[in-house]
């Protein structure tokens, strides 16, 4: 293992903040693995560290591939991870909607255009990324349709679904997004929440990493073969959300099978605890998103259901 | 009149709504003029505040003046307002990058939407902000060069000392202006002074240039001051400096304007060190029309824009 500095930015008072990668085996850029870019995306930099353990044994034993380089960059902000801030600790700007970026620009555009740049010509690139509404999701592989992407390949994380999904203008300033433009196969990865660590969501994403490189042939270890992905787009997503507010008590989780008419969950008086309404499912289906704040108020979407979809 | 144009339950006995004060002549002379004026989508920008009362109370003073209609819309983020916050809180989220929005969208893009459909039909809209706390701005207009010929007028109109075409390629879909203009609403931007203050002598530089535009469409017939000619100023006129390591800037300059070349606009110093690490100066004549507020920057941050050539 080999680890670099890919950008330092002198503090005033504070040490110097830097992105720190780390690099395993030598030769082709074949894969590169990106955690947090905001500093409460805890999960996302912890599942990073176990992959840096991870294939720090499996350099050791020799399973590297040969003219296979990987690299893994577990933070790529950290000065707002020690603040406790989701966006960059001064000006609030977000990491994740800076990209390309300049290398003349303003400080997030900076550091974003240099993690680009060190990360472009790479064949495979998985980035560990959160949603900006509270909640969870099942755990899934994400792939933006720029007519770059391959769905086939996202299949072989073996993770239980993949989405494919049209990017918005505001993804237009993602890692994701811009990687892929660059020409490298770009993933995103969701897997647990952020701020707290889901151990098992963490073991599977790890593996899901582990198993993509296994069949790409860039390490050997021999791990279960996962899922036969579901791979579903943004019209098989049905939103539902809240017509009143309150307390939000929901009775599905991500994965759960609903019915058509199914009571999802009720929303209480905050005061006087009686039940205002209840949310019925508009669809058939599977749980793929369900927020998880006990306050909801209207129109908060408290479900993505994929629907029609059968366990 | 105030009118509710969307409102939506919090979840602990609250509601939350945007709303405009609509201003109409006494006698419907028939057809005329429709004037929106937009302001508060960052909460942290606070001139709109008093521009808003100022016409109200203008037009409310004479309002046999008034030859058609002016819509106010004071806090289109109304908790950022309140909690002096630029974006819209629990979501974290830059509510002018969310438009057009959508009708059966979450709380920002439901009001996005609301507003969108509500400003339809207005023959145009002014979205006047602040800057934030980082960088004081020189009134000025903004117009994204691929409208310019449907707002250019308006744009001279409104008594600023700049008006800044910015090419098309670094415009940002999704913001209020660019959403209206390509629904063919023609729209523009109004900047100035600091985040979380209130200019007025800047903000009656602006109210004049509204009273003129209102002039100029036909919605007021009332007494108008001059307009000062403004400056334009186009993609390359625009030298942009920013620090080139983190530290203290102390401007040295007593406002915004004319700069000569190697004139110095400030320094930046590490106090500990007692030392400048960074000179900056004016690379050419010219107008400064942005400059640093904040003092602690990180390099990369924005000192300066200054627009280049002669100016008269
Ligand atoms: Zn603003």
């Amino acid at each position: 293992m080999n680890k670099e500095i890919i950008y330092t930015l002198d503090g005033l008072y504070r040490d110097p903040f830097q992105v720190e990668g780390f690099r395993f085996g030598q030769g082709n850029r074949s894969a590169c693995i990106v955690g947090a870019s905001r500093g409460n995306e805890i999960q996302q930099m912890y599942i990073c560290s176990q992959i840096v353990q991870a294939l720090k044994r499996l350099e050791e034993q020799g399973d590297i591939v040969n003219e296979n380089e990987i690299l893994v960059i577990p933070c790529m902000n950290p000065y707002s991870m020690n603040v406790g801030k989701r966006f960059w600790p001064s000006d609030n700007q977000d990491l994740n909607r800076s990209f390309p970026g300049k290398a003349d620009g303003e400080v997030v555009s900076r550091i974003s255009h240099a993690v680009l740049e060190r990360v472009k010509g790479y064949n495979y690139g998985m980035q560990f990324t959160s949603f900006y509404m509270p909640g969870d999701f099942i755990p899934h592989v994400r792939m933006m349709e720029t007519g770059y992407q391959s769905a086939s390949l996202a299949n072989l994380f073996g993770t239980p679904y993949v989405l494919i999904r049209k990017p918005k203008p505001i993804d237009t300033f993602t890692l994701n997004y811009n990687w892929q433009l660059s020409g490298t196969n770009a993933f995103s990865i969701y897997a647990g929440g952020l701020e707290e660590i889901d151990e098992n969501a963490a073991k599977q994403a790890v593996s899901s990493v582990l198993r993509f490189l296994t069949r790409m042939g860039i390490i050997r270890y021999r791990n279960h073969s996962g899922y036969i992905a579901s791979v579903i787009h943004d019209e098989d997503l049905m939103s539902v959300q809240a017509n009143l507010a309150g307390l939000w008590k929901g009775c599905k989780k991500p994965g759960d099978v609903v019915e058509y008419g199914e009571v999802l969950g009720q929303i209480l008086d905050p005061y006087e605890g009686h039940v205002k309404g209840e949310i019925v499912s508009p669809t058939q289906g599977i749980v793929f998103f369900a927020h998880n704040d006990p306050l909801i108020m209207e129109n908060t979407e408290i479900y993505r259901i994929i629907r029609r979809m059968h366990e | 009149m105030i009118k509710e144009i969307a409102s939506i339950e919090l979840p602990v006995h609250e509601n939350l709504s945007i709303r405009k004060t609509h201003l109409a002549p006494f006698v419907d002379g028939g057809e005329h003029k429709r004037l929106s004026l937009v302001t508060g989508i960052h909460g942290d920008e606070l001139d709109g505040q008093y521009i808003v009362y100022e016409v109200i109370r203008r037009v409310q003073e004479h309002p046999e003046y008034l030859a058609g209609e002016v819509d106010l819309y004071p806090a289109i983020n109304p908790l950022g307002v309140d909690m002096a916050i630029r974006a819209i809180p629990m979501f974290d989220l830059d509510m002018n990058r969310i438009f057009p929005g959508s009708e059966k969208g979450v709380m920002a893009e439901y009001f996005a939407a609301a507003l969108t459909g509500d400003l339809y039909g207005s023959d145009l809209v002014i979205d006047i902000h602040s800057s934030n706390i980082y960088v004081q701005e020189l009134p000025q207009i903004r117009v994204n060069e691929q409208f310019e010929e449907r707002v250019m007028e308006y744009a001279r109109g409104m008594n600023t000392d700049i008006v800044w075409v910015y090419s098309s390629a670094n415009a940002l879909e999704a913001t209020l202006a660019y959403t209206m203009n390509t629904l063919g609403v023609p729209a523009i931007v109004a900047e100035m002074g600091v985040g979380h203050r209130i200019n007025r002598a800047e903000c009656n530089q602006m109210l004049t240039g509204i009273f003129h535009v209102m002039q100029t469409m036909g919605i007021w017939t009332g007494p108008v001051e001059e307009v000062r000619t403004s400056l334009v100023t186009r993609e390359g006129e625009v030298s942009v400096i920013r620090c080139e390591n983190s530290g203290v800037f102390v401007s040295h300059r007593s406002g915004l304007g004319a700069v000569s070349q190697g004139e110095l606009i400030g320094e930046i110093i590490l106090p500990m060190e007692g030392r400048v690490i960074q000179e900056v100066r004016a690379p050419h004549d010219g107008f400064v029309f942005t400059l640093r507020e904040h003092p602690v920057v990180y390099a990369g941050d924005l000192i300066a824009r200054i627009h280049g050539g002669m100016y008269e």
